[in-house]
């Protein structure tokens, strides 16, 4: 699968090592996706990396990516300007099953990035609000100053229909909002067994955050997690993204707890 | 009061004739925003049951004020350095918002639980709770989930 030549048309600081790139096909070709699903995104001479797309879903326009500044690849990609050229294969991977969700509660949790892969969730609800039950969004991050996306979060918080809780785990000056670790949020989260939890973030804190959900009554076949690992083919030929039987690339990134949970208690995995 | 412990987070599913005893040790406050509620070093002799609005659970560093190391909220418990002697606060804590609370006694609730070890051990229990949640969060919080992961 050859990578299709695209556009930045548009650039944003998020922090100072997360960058937003709005994209567009040079052949004004249109890509659909859903909620959750990602692109390999190429930058050319450098390499290819899995990135999932942050925009909105049920909106056309630029394709959405937000990037995190951490090897040779993803500089590269934040280091693109407006005009820039890179290259897209995509979209891959299941998704957060957003036709499924209609008509039940929300509970998504994010942490760092992970609030990225999640935003496309929360724009899309936020279009199609009366297909959903009541949504609670629990953001965590490391500091204030690492909070993506912080103009956006205030705009969800001004809205009256939707539960907006964030969290820092280190205070720094002028932050007046909450300190602690997500998991500690959860208990001033009502939480309905019917609803779909959709968490994304470092592999322990999703961790935590869904035996937390378990604990509050809600089935494992409820917790929806995206998993992060070495997709490289993106399309379940290489292996370097497997985990056990499943590939994270084609089967994933979204996976329900039910199926995930045995796989993550194989350490060597 | 009893009616308003028993729809706390920390009284939940306490037996009911266990919470009317505590109510007696307990009064009802409301704390000002900025109100400084514990003091490092100081003699701790109650705690609060908090039932809306938020504390800042830190420590004071010449300098920098307060660092925050913690929010506690409605449904949280601020303080149990009064179940243990010397009685002293280990943190400090201030009211960020106008704050709504049971505020307990410790002599009067100690002797209680010496007078009632079932009691006792109800409290006990639920203190240990506590302690285990906020002891799994401060490890989360050391990890430093959030750090710099593997370069891609």
């Amino acid at each position: 699968m050859t990578p299709l030549c695209h556009r930045v048309v548009w650039r944003q600081e998020q922090t100072t090592n997360v960058v937003s790139l709005g994209i567009e096909a040079v052949d004004g070709s249109r890509m659909r996706y859903a909620a959750g699903q990602f692109n390999m995104l190429y930058a050319y001479a450098v390499g290819e990396v899995a990135i999932s797309i942050s925009g909105n879903p049920v909106e056309d326009g630029p394709i959405v990516h937000t990037i995190r500044d951490v090897g040779a690849v993803s500089h590269a990609l934040c280091s693109l300007q407006v005009g820039d050229s890179l290259g897209v294969r995509g979209p891959f991977g299941s998704d957060w099953g957003m036709d499924d969700a209609a008509g039940r509660d929300l509970i998504i949790v994010a942490g760092g990035i992970g609030l990225a892969p999640l935003r496309p969730v929360i724009t899309q609800v936020i279009a199609e609000r009366d297909r959903f039950g009541g949504v609670e969004v629990v953001i965590g991050a490391r500091a204030q100053e690492e909070l993506a996306f912080r103009t956006e979060i205030e705009a969800w918080r001004q809205r009256g229909d939707m539960s907006v809780h964030v969290t820092v785990d280190r205070a720094t000056t002028g932050w007046r909002g909450t300190v602690g670790v997500v998991t500690t949020v959860l208990p001033r989260v009502p939480v309905d067994p019917a609803a779909v939890a959709m968490i994304c973030g470092p592999e322990v804190m999703v961790r935590f955050t869904a035996l937390a959900l378990l604990e509050r009554g809600m089935p494992p076949s409820g917790v929806r997690v995206s998993m992060e690992r070495n997709m490289q083919c993106a399309i379940a030929q290489c292996g370097h993204c497997q985990l056990g039987a499943a590939f994270v690339c084609a089967d994933g990134p979204v996976f329900t707890w039910e199926r995930v949970e045995p796989l993550l208690a194989v350490r060597e995995l | 009061m009893a009616e308003e412990l028993a729809t706390h987070r920390f009284f939940a599913d306490m037996d009911r004739a266990q919470v009317d005893v505590l109510a007696g040790c307990g009064q009802n406050v409301i704390v000002p925003a900025g109100t400084a509620m514990t003091r490092e070093g100081a003699h701790a002799d109650t705690f609060w049951a908090i039932r809306a609005g938020r504390a800042a659970l830190g420590v004071t560093a010449p300098g920098r004020g307060l660092i925050v190391l913690e929010t506690l909220h409605a449904g949280d418990m601020l303080g149990w350095t009064w179940l243990f002697p010397p009685f002293r606060w280990h943190f400090d804590a201030d009211a960020i918002d106008d704050l709504r609370a049971v505020v307990f006694d410790a002599t009067c609730l100690r002797q209680k639980c010496q007078a009632d070890p079932a009691l006792g051990f109800a409290l006990m229990g639920r203190f240990a709770r506590v302690l285990d949640e906020r002891l799994r969060a401060t490890r989360m919080q050391l990890l430093d989930l959030y750090g710099q992961p593997a370069p891609r």
